[in-house]
């Protein structure tokens, strides 16, 4: 190598690095840092107001045996399970049917089911409180009338109900970001091979599965991830709802962290399960990946 | 042949009209919140709902303002105690200027960070560049709230606890800003940066007069995308945030909620007015809003 192209690699890294110095400020220090934080912080005892206690692993052996821990994970996992395929499934079929509309129709479609989102969890929370209410809410008003109800349900209140109405909202509100994707995704499939295939006899349904589905799979595999990442991390419904009541049977972990670690001030207990929640979710994404790829 | 046409016809009318009944049903909780934010009391409590006001009333917003006051901004010069702070307003008004701050600054701070970096990811060879890209990738994919607990007492040493900044600055740490600026300037040329290269232009130039103009759909996107984001971060905001002064527009309401649980036109008078700004936003801008989700997602 002259010393002509040392100089210019070396101005290379600098420039690089310059331009990079001001992100990677924030990043290490508001991202990085904490995760090393916290990973560091669940082998301690720790909370306000004094010095952290080493305990080795015993925040972790207390998590294996706390029952309200698994049952967080059980409706945590039941969350993922039911709201991942319904919002994979419902986002592709309505895109499938909006995204060759003329004029602004399809736009105008993306942007209602974007509603919710855009709304904010929190406007979104309160206005589905009311009409889950036991007195004045719609549903029961509405359950009543068309003759499915005998009586007012307490929806929110009722440990039969409660998961279920949950993640009805939580559908509501994960469903818009998917939609955006498969639209751009469906309208970027190669026309030509669609026509090659129609040509050749290829029905709506063949043309789908054998051409199209195969082209959007990078965006069901980004899909996938974004929508468990985004179930997995499942709170303020809860928190603003129903506070991981009634009797537990809506705590998620993320609830529970917030619960040990703001409510009951366990930092180092919290941060235990939020390293549990980050292995379980990188995990999961990793099989995910491998999954699709040997598709 | 002739029937295949027609069962693809029945599919697609019974699809768009089920379509259109779901989009109405989605449509319905905002609905219900504007509609409900100008009802009387009767007819939020009555047990047969009135599906459109009967009388519009005013109640529900003048209650909301005139729960609490506090001052229109409060600027404290940085390391010492004097503060200047606005004349007296109605609480709300002040949450609303908190989460408009608030949102402006991350949004500013991300696009300027994350532009210069994500160009310098996409265009400059040099010594560690995948190593920071892994990184990158691999933070974005972990929950972003499992560190909250040690953000809190990140912001507390730092003395920005109850500030709002202490909401900022994560937001302006999230790499996904580095990320989609850097899908962007894939895009652009080389040629164009030998030639300014050659024509003797120093990096800044280089970044600020050829990059910079190739890359601001990008921006855009990633603009609107963290304005609308931080608007909506209710958890950060709900562990940093604890005074009136400091509260944004989503916490306040929930506090307001967990205060007044059965006022429902109260909440919903608040709940219009945290949704509503950002969602004429979104109208706005929704085609750069577009962009930005979907550029995200190029490479997964």
């Amino acid at each position: 190598m002259s010393n002509r192209s040392r100089a210019l690699a070396r101005r290379e890294t600098m420039a690089g690095y310059a331009f990079l110095l001001p992100s990677l400020i924030f990043f290490v220090g508001f991202v990085i840092y904490p995760m090393i934080q916290c990973v560091y912080t669940s082998f301690f005892d720790s909370t306000m107001g004094r010095e952290d206690i080493f305990v080795g692993f015993k925040n972790y052996v207390d998590l294996a045996k706390d029952e309200i821990f698994w049952g967080a994970l059980k409706n945590t996992v039941v969350i993922v399970i039911v709201s991942v395929p319904v919002t994979c499934i419902f986002s592709l079929w309505v895109s499938s049917v909006i995204y060759n509309m003329k004029g602004p129709a399809c736009s105008a479609f993306r942007c209602i089911f974007y509603l919710p989102v855009v709304t904010g969890s929190v406007a979104v929370a309160v206005v589905w409180k009311w009409m889950f209410n036991n007195y004045y809410g719609i549903f029961n008003y509405v359950g009543k009338g068309v003759g499915l109800l005998d009586k007012n349900i307490n929806w929110l209140g009722d440990e039969r109900f409660a998961l279920g109405c949950i993640i009805l909202i939580l559908l509501t509100t994960s469903v818009g970001q998917p939609i955006v994707l498969y639209v751009s995704a469906l309208n970027n499939v190669d026309q030509s091979l669609v026509e090659a295939a129609q040509v050749d006899g290829a029905n709506k349904f063949q043309c789908f599965w054998k051409i199209k589905w195969p082209q959007i799979m990078p965006t069901t595999l980004y899909v996938l991830v974004i929508t468990t990442i985004n179930s997995f991390q499942c709170f303020a419904l809860i928190q603003l709802l129903t506070s991981g009541g009634p009797n537990h049977s809506t705590d998620t972990i993320m609830y529970y962290i917030y619960y040990s670690a703001f409510k009951l001030y366990k930092y180092g207990y919290g941060n235990a399960m939020g390293v549990v929640l980050a292995v379980i979710i990188a995990v999961l994404s990793a099989v995910q990946f491998k999954l699709a790829k040997t598709d | 042949m002739k029937s295949t046409a027609m069962s693809t016809k029945v599919y697609k009318v019974v699809s768009v009209t089920a379509i259109v009944i779901l989009a109405v049903l989605f449509a319905f909780p905002l609905y219900w919140i504007v509609t409900g934010s100008f009802k009387t009391a009767q007819e939020i409590n009555a047990t047969s709902p009135a599906w459109w006001p009967s009388e519009w009333v005013l109640t529900n917003y003048e209650k909301l303002f005139s729960k609490q006051v506090a001052p229109l901004f409060s600027i404290t010069v940085p390391f010492t105690d004097i503060t200047f702070a606005g004349p007296q307003v109605p609480a709300a008004i002040r949450w609303l200027v908190n989460t408009v701050f608030m949102a402006v600054a991350a949004m500013g701070l991300t696009c300027a960070t994350a532009a210069m970096a994500g160009y310098a990811l996409a265009k400059k060879r040099f010594f560690g560049r995948t190593v920071v890209f892994t990184m990158i990738v691999c933070a974005m994919a972990l929950p972003k709230q499992v560190i909250l607990i040690p953000l809190l007492r990140e912001m507390s040493a730092l003395k920005l606890y109850n500030t709002l900044w202490a909401v900022i600055l994560p937001i302006v740490g999230w790499p996904f800003g580095v990320f989609l600026i850097k899908q962007f300037a894939e895009g652009i040329p080389g040629e164009m940066m030998e030639a300014a290269r050659i024509d003797g232009a120093s990096e800044w130039k280089t970044f600020s007069h050829v990059a910079l103009p190739m890359i601001k759909p990008g921006i855009g996107a990633l603009a609107i995308f963290t304005f609308i984001n931080s608007w909506n971060d209710y958890f950060m905001q709900l562990i940093m945030l604890t005074s009136t002064e400091t509260s944004t527009i989503s916490l306040g309401i929930a506090n307001m909620q967990a205060e007044n649980s059965t006022d429902f036109g109260l909440i919903m008078a608040g709940a219009a007015l945290a949704a509503i700004p950002i969602i004429i936003v979104f109208l706005i801008f929704q085609k750069y809003f577009t962009k930005g989700i979907t550029m995200g997602a190029v490479k997964g």
